[in-house]
């Protein structure tokens, strides 16, 4: 495996705000990595910093082994679709997409027309005449369509519907199979894509707080729930991730057990529930913040 | 696709099963890694995971340049494997179960038999 992004010791502050604080991890070629973590994270400064949209404060960045600022060798081979991503008012659809080969060295304008037919989007349509949801999907067609062997979507999918999301991941997966690249998606939509990552990074506070193949974190923690007393028996001497309690009942959240463990504890009468990765996310998010406060 | 195990061991799962039942026959060749990651709508190198799980204990075998095929043998062999695992995935949970609402193994037995006719 070959890193094509290198972080080491990464800092990022607006004012007396730490945004990123402190990282270090590396982006390997051709793989899906989800960047979780809440609003405020620091996600979207991780990104404009790696597509040198930002200036680190402190640490080093390498994007295919050398600094992306001020980079055009490098920032070709990069895509960052943002959030609400910004196209002059007065272009038509068909503008955004036939100046994207000036941005984009793997520009494929094949690609964006067969999108553009399946997202069912005006090509002669002006940007300012677009809907929320159409607007997104322009930023998700110059993302898929550019290739590009290191793409960031950051939250790309506001005002689109169920159906258009599912076909973004569709697309997304087909055009990976056949042309593999790096992409980062960075979303809050977690049970949505979390079957689509290969690994995930979470970050909360500027600071990484999993970094972590997907399939590892898979079924790496159960729920068990039962009274109070059969619970905590149970969990005692074990790592709680998290902790409920409802009169006489209680559930915990504890690492995986083996298959010995499960079968005792549903022998003394606990109900074992798996834990999505959304859930394993939000109980590590909110754990980290008791230990704060 | 649940959210318990890895996805991977869940593929896996999935062709052993249709070894089982004769979806695959022995000597036909399985689907690529890319249509199994399109058709459960998962990351393609977990799809690769799942099928090297079972090249890597022999049910699968590569042909080179062409694909994963279902090497001879394998259905039997599963078979015996899943008859073995049947007690503890199956049986012992039905016993926990059964326990916890007072029937007794007896009754449980006239159950079994009235079930299957």
């Amino acid at each position: 495996m070959t890193a094509i992004v290198e972080v080491r010791d990464l800092t990022k502050h607006f004012g007396k705000v730490r945004a990123v604080d402190g990282v270090s991890f590396t982006l390997e070629q051709d793989r899906i990595y989800g960047l979780l973590g809440r609003n405020g994270a620091g996600k979207t400064t991780l990104m404009s910093l790696l597509t040198a949209q930002e200036f680190a404060s402190s640490g080093s960045v390498e994007v295919f082994g050398h600094s992306p600022v001020e980079n055009a060798g490098v920032l070709e081979q990069t895509a960052f679709i943002k959030e609400s991503q910004k196209y002059p008012e007065d272009f038509r659809v068909k503008h955004v997409f036939r100046s994207a080969p000036w941005f984009f060295a793997n520009w494929n304008a094949d690609l964006a027309g067969s999108l553009a037919q399946d997202f069912r989007l005006p090509l002669d349509r002006r940007i300012k005449k677009l809907s929320r949801g159409q607007l997104s999907a322009v930023g998700v067609i110059v993302g898929l369509a550019s290739r590009a062997p290191l793409t960031f979507f950051d939250e790309p999918y506001l005002g689109l519907d169920a159906v258009a999301r599912q076909l973004f991941y569709d697309r997304l997966l087909a055009d990976y199979a056949e042309h593999p690249r790096t992409i980062v998606l960075s979303t809050h939509l977690i049970d949505e894509v979390s079957n689509l990552l290969e690994h995930v990074l979470v970050i909360d506070e500027g600071r990484i707080l999993i970094d972590s193949d997907a399939e590892t974190l898979r079924g790496s923690a159960v729920t068990l729930a039962g009274t109070a007393a059969t619970v905590d028996a149970f969990a005692s001497g074990r790592e709680v991730l998290h902790r409920e309690q409802l009169g006489g009942l209680a559930t915990a959240t504890v690492p995986a057990l083996d298959a010995t463990d499960r079968r005792a504890a549903e022998k003394a009468g606990l109900e074992l529930t798996p834990v999505s990765l959304q859930q394993l996310i939000v109980r590590t998010t909110t754990a980290s913040e008791e230990e704060l406060s | 696709m649940d959210d318990s195990r890895p996805i991977f061991q869940q593929i896996a799962e999935q062709i052993e099963n249709d070894i089982i039942s004769g979806v695959l026959p022995e000597e036909t060749q399985v689907p690529s890694t890319n249509e199994f990651a399109a058709f459960h709508r998962i990351n393609p190198a977990t799809a690769g995971k799942g099928v090297n799980l079972l090249v890597d204990t022999g049910i699968l075998y590569k042909k080179r340049g062409i694909g994963m095929f279902v090497a001879p043998g394998s259905q039997a062999r599963l078979v015996a494997e899943r008859r073995d695992q049947f007690r503890t995935q199956y049986v012992e949970p039905l016993l926990v179960e059964a326990e916890k609402l007072g029937i007794t193994a007896d009754q449980l037995g006239t159950m079994i038999r009235e079930a299957g006719r």
